[in-house]
């Protein structure tokens, strides 16, 4: 049971980290939530779809096809979370100013819900298609211990929820003059880590060159398969045998989006003060 | 639309690629042979086949793999080029009996 509860743990870990963190970052846009539930929602129908075709996904492209469909999914949510960071730096003066009324009248807080609902669909539909899989296989094989292996997925689950719960909580609890920093970092750091990870995927499919394969490795003081481990990889993109390339994407994609929040960010404030 | 595009354009570069093939078998929650030889320095291709008839994940931190293979079905996975040691794998559905190691020398 505990090898399950362990297994559903680290894939739902990765989507609660995110939907927490996001929606900690957006809880003052009017919709927002409806929206990320219906992402919960999409992503979970879709997983189970993604799941049920994982054979045929994984012999196109000449046996390539998972890794494609995992860096093209990955790739749309790093444009969405950047598309998402820049945004809300332009928006920050006018979010911090009514951060604490429900509900602010931003014009386009629409669009911006749109991208909360398509990262959120494909967090879920990343890590719970895995997270279908192997409950199938268990309920699908012989034996004993099935139900306290399925009880085992639904502790994981709980948990996995109750930690991007405490995230979440663990944001609004910091004063407002930081809140918009930390929320904006985190989301920045997330999208390097998915980066990271496409890259990953892309080096698996001999698709790219790894560079240095490993670049280093750090198995020996923080291991990938520990909780620590496992949130590190998660929020920073920590891993314990990274190729050189995932480094490559990761500077990249903190670079590009780093720059753009600094740009809409400053010209923001430009036009605030000619006012 | 462009990560697309840009993958799109860089696949007939995987088609061109040589590489040695070793093949692994995964029968009854094990993989057969359990230790697989491979020249160090070169990038080997393994084609996993899946012979159960429930999904399994071949996961290996050190060879900073992970890929789903379906049930009753095969998956390619590149590995390499290595250094000379030993790395293991494991399939993390049933990671109780799936459990190998590539020997690089």
């Amino acid at each position: 049971m505990l090898a399950t509860a362990i297994i559903i743990f680290r894939e739902v870990l990765e989507a609660a980290l995110i939907i927490g963190i996001l929606a900690a970052a957006t809880r003052t846009i009017s919709g927002s939530r409806r929206w990320m539930v219906a992402g919960v929602v999409v992503g979970l129908v879709g997983s189970a779809i993604v799941a049920a075709s994982t054979d045929v996904i994984g012999e196109l492209a000449n046996g390539i096809g998972q890794e494609l469909f995992n860096a093209i999914v990955l790739g749309i949510a790093i444009v969405m979370l950047a598309w998402h960071n820049i945004w809300m730096s332009a928006h920050g003066a006018a979010l911090a100013a009514d951060a604490k009324a429900m509900g602010s009248n931003i014009k386009d807080g629409r669009s911006e819900c749109s991208a909360l609902f398509v990262i959120v669909g494909l967090a879920v539909l990343r890590e719970g298609s895995e997270s279908v899989l192997f409950l199938y296989g268990i309920a699908a094989s012989e034996g004993s211990g099935q139900s306290a292996m399925l009880l085992g997925g639904i502790v994981g689950v709980v948990a996995g929820i109750v930690v991007g719960y405490g995230i979440y909580a663990g944001l609004l609890r910091l004063p407002v003059r930081w809140f918009f920093n930390a929320t904006g970092m985190l989301v920045l750091l997330l999208a390097a880590s998915m980066a990271s990870q496409a890259a990953h995927y892309l080096i698996q499919a001999d698709l790219l060159p790894s560079l240095a394969a490993p670049l280093w490795d750090s198995s020996a003081i923080l291991s990938e398969q520990s909780v620590t481990g496992k949130l590190l990889h998660t929020l920073i993109g920590y891993e314990s045998h990274p190729a050189g390339m995932q480094l490559v994407f990761y500077v990249a994609a903190l670079l590009m989006i780093g720059i753009g929040m600094r740009l809409v960010g400053t010209r923001q404030g430009d036009a605030s003060n000619k006012k | 639309m462009k990560t697309i595009l840009w993958i799109a354009l860089l696949l007939p570069f995987a088609c061109y690629a040589e590489d040695e093939v070793y093949s692994l078998i995964i029968k009854d929650h094990r993989f057969q042979p359990a230790e697989i030889n491979v020249p160090a320095g070169k990038k080997v291709k393994l084609l996993v086949e899946n012979q159960d008839a429930t999904p399994e994940e071949f996961e290996s931190h050190s060879l900073n793999r992970e890929k789903i293979i379906a049930a009753k079905s095969k998956a390619t996975i590149y590995v390499g080029p290595l250094a000379p040691g030993r790395y293991t794998f494991e399939g993390e559905f049933n990671s109780k009996t799936a459990q190998g190691v590539i020997i690089a020398q």
